[in-house]
């Protein structure tokens, strides 16, 4: 019995070749530094993705790509269908975990130089994983039909649109018609569902064949270098004298890590529960700020931040740029040191690229740039902002609501980022400063000349003298003899102080 | 001719893949071309059918009738809405675009689009300080669209109108783009 049993098996591997696959890949040899903690991290990657697989097929079985009925398809995701919520939520969760486990597969490599020779093209088809995978970002945060999504689909309207000649027909090739609408959504979904997991899957097989034919990066030794007339004999007879098989000696690390990663994201789904769907994606609803998913905050930011003239340049150039150099990276750096002790600069270049990205992604969170719409509304005045004050005074206070100053300007730590706060600009700017930067506006401020009478103008810069300190010297106008304008001041800081009492 | 010469010459003699190569190499020749005349044949529909969705400058556009012109007091700016022209079924809410009408004196007029000339989000109109303020990276603009503050480019795009039986009538039906204004 067992003989014949033994018999069928041989003759299966026999067709199909299952040992000779295995030893070629699962039992391939790899060095015996590799078996690292350092090296979890694209077998993580890999992981995250074949969640998203397998997540995402069960979400299509019921997702309605439709720009009438997508928006209801999640809700009865979120709420009806049986754990459609926990599905929702593992399929975020494991696009955070991938980008997440991804940027840190590639800082790793980075920094141990497995990036050089002979595995140039391992690097290359890793960054357009990577790209890939940030399309997937886009595209499944526009899946997820709602006012983000709908605004984010203008944003990048709105970019392509910039491109000299060819935006027009860019712009409508990506909405697939003139407006944002239904073919819209079914070209985002076709390419989320079909063709990046598509060539994901092509590129990762690419991935993987040249991990397993040019070989694991070995743990990098500090002055041991890289030369093309030597390495890959060198690393033969590493492979030869301290190889191991990767299953069952060097896959330990992975295998923890992975669970480590498939807790993790199960946990945080099942905590955290799904994203959204936010508002509903009707264009006539304009009273909503569109933001977007943390992992392009950063962009939001820079977006934000950059001086005007500079943007479309930057916005067209820069990511081809960026995308350049990555792809340089092995060109630049072929051979040489390889351990991250002996490459100061790499190791400076990435602390300096995520504390920039971070810092972008930081302000991205709570956007100082964008006017806060509704703080004129129910931002509350300091009550010490109001004591003791005249009434043009609390006038004053009241046209810094009324007029929607404090949507961009806050008093008190309340109001908006966008301008200065402006608790302490009496201090900088004299009445009559004041009074003209109100009416004439300058810099990134609008005149509000048109829009205020003289009365309001009056009261709004009366209530700003009232807000600093009364230890705080008022903005004096240096063409006044010093002796007067001291004299004004202690009048003026006296009556302050008496109006405070 | 060639068919006597084949029966005496050997299998492996020089002379005979002299002979047979000319036509191993037509016929790699004759299926490339074939190949090639049926993957244009296959590929020039299937581009037409991806590229239809560009259409020349005014393809897409006509005039929208937004309402009476007493649905729009004087001195008064309101947000407005209609049904995109090119739509469909499927699009559900998303074809209903907002515009905001700016009825000056008498039957003067000035529309613009939702869209921040920045990067397109939609633009509030704030009738106490008379500015219209974008929520996403700050842009501001005045009463009569033109930019006020932040990092717009341009004022805010504006839709052409006529007055026409008592309905005032916009000509719109595209997402305004820098180089595609309404």
């Amino acid at each position: 019995m067992i003989e014949r049993l033994r018999k069928i098996a041989i003759w299966i591997d026999d067709r199909i070749y299952i040992s000779k696959i295995y030893t070629a890949t699962a039992g391939h040899t790899v060095p015996r530094t590799s078996g690292s903690w350092f090296y979890v991290f694209g077998s993580g990657t890999l992981l995250c993705f074949m969640i998203q697989i397998v997540t995402g097929i069960c979400l299509a079985l019921v997702y309605v790509p439709s720009a009438s009925q997508a928006y209801t398809s999640l809700e009865y995701l979120n709420y009806q269908q049986q754990l459609g919520w926990f599905l929702r939520a593992m399929h975020n969760w494991g696009s955070n975990f991938m980008v997440a486990i991804m940027l840190a597969h590639l800082i790793q490599v980075f920094l141990f130089g497995a990036f050089k020779y002979p595995r140039e093209m391992t690097w290359i088809s890793g960054v357009v994983l990577l790209l890939f995978t940030l399309g997937m970002a886009f595209t499944g945060q526009v899946l997820r039909f709602d006012q983000d999504a709908y605004w984010g689909l203008g944003i990048g309207a709105a970019m392509a649109g910039r491109v000299p000649l060819l935006g027009p027909a860019i712009v409508h090739m990506m909405l697939g018609g003139p407006i944002i609408a239904g073919q819209t959504l079914s070209r985002f979904f076709t390419l989320h569902v079909f063709v990046i997991p598509g060539t994901i899957i092509a590129i990762v097989s690419m991935h993987l064949r040249l991990v397993l034919t040019k070989g694991i990066n070995e743990y990098p030794v500090p002055g041991k270098l890289v030369t093309k007339e030597t390495y890959i004999k060198d690393y033969e007879a590493g492979l030869k004298k301290n190889g191991v098989p990767f299953f069952p000696k060097a896959i330990s690390k992975d295998l923890i890590f992975s669970g480590l990663v498939l807790l993790g994201i199960t946990f945080c789904a099942a905590y955290f529960g799904p994203e959204g769907p936010h508002g509903i994606p009707d264009p006539t609803q304009i009273n909503t700020a569109p933001k977007p998913d943390f992992f392009f905050l950063w962009l939001y930011g820079v977006l934000s931040l950059m001086p005007d003239y500079l943007e479309t340049v930057v916005m067209l150039t820069a990511p081809f740029i960026v995308i350049g150099i990555l792809f340089a990276v092995p060109f630049i750096s072929n051979t040489g040191e390889k351990s991250p002790r002996r490459r100061p600069v790499a190791v400076l270049s990435v602390v300096l690229i995520f504390i920039v990205l971070g810092a972008f992604n930081y302000l991205g969170t709570y956007a100082p740039w964008s006017p806060k719409m509704e703080a004129w509304t129910n931002a509350a005045t300091p009550i010490n902002y109001l004591e003791g004050r005249s009434p043009l005074e609390r006038q004053g206070a009241l046209v810094f609501h009324n007029k929607q100053c404090i949507n961009c300007h806050s008093i008190g730590g309340e109001g908006g980022l966008r301008g200065p706060a402006l608790d302490r600009v009496a201090t900088r700017l004299t009445s009559d400063q004041l009074v003209r930067q109100v009416i004439q506006g300058s810099g990134n401020m609008p005149a509000y000349g048109k829009n205020l009478t003289p009365a309001e103008v009056a009261a709004v810069v009366s209530f700003m003298q009232t807000l600093h300190k009364p230890n705080e010297v008022p903005a004096r106008d240096a063409t006044q003899p010093e002796q007067k304008a001291k004299q004004n001041q202690r009048d003026a800081s006296a009556q302050a102080a008496l109006a405070r009492k | 001719m060639a068919v006597k010469e084949l029966e005496v010459i050997s299998e492996t003699s020089p002379e005979r893949l002299h002979i047979e190569m000319p036509r191993r190499a037509f016929l790699l020749k004759l299926g490339f071309l074939l190949n090639g005349i049926a993957a244009t044949l296959v590929s020039v529909p299937a581009l037409g059918y991806l590229l239809s969705s560009y259409r020349k400058e005014g393809g897409f556009t006509s005039w929208i009738a937004l309402g009476s012109l007493a649905t729009f007091p004087e001195n008064q700016t309101r947000l407005a809405k209609f049904r995109n022209p090119y739509t469909h079924e499927w699009d559900g809410q998303t074809a209903d675009i907002p515009c905001w009408v700016r009825r000056m004196d008498g039957d003067k007029f000035q529309i613009f689009a939702i869209n921040c000339t920045h990067l397109g989000c939609p633009v509030r109109w704030f009738q106490e300080s008379h500015l219209f303020m974008c929520p996403c990276h700050g842009g501001a603009f005045y009463e009569d669209g033109s930019h006020a503050s932040g990092p717009p480019p341009r004022g805010l795009y504006e839709y052409k109108y006529k007055i026409e039986n008592g309905q005032l009538w916009i000509h719109g039906g595209q997402l305004p783009t820098l180089n595609q204004p309404a």
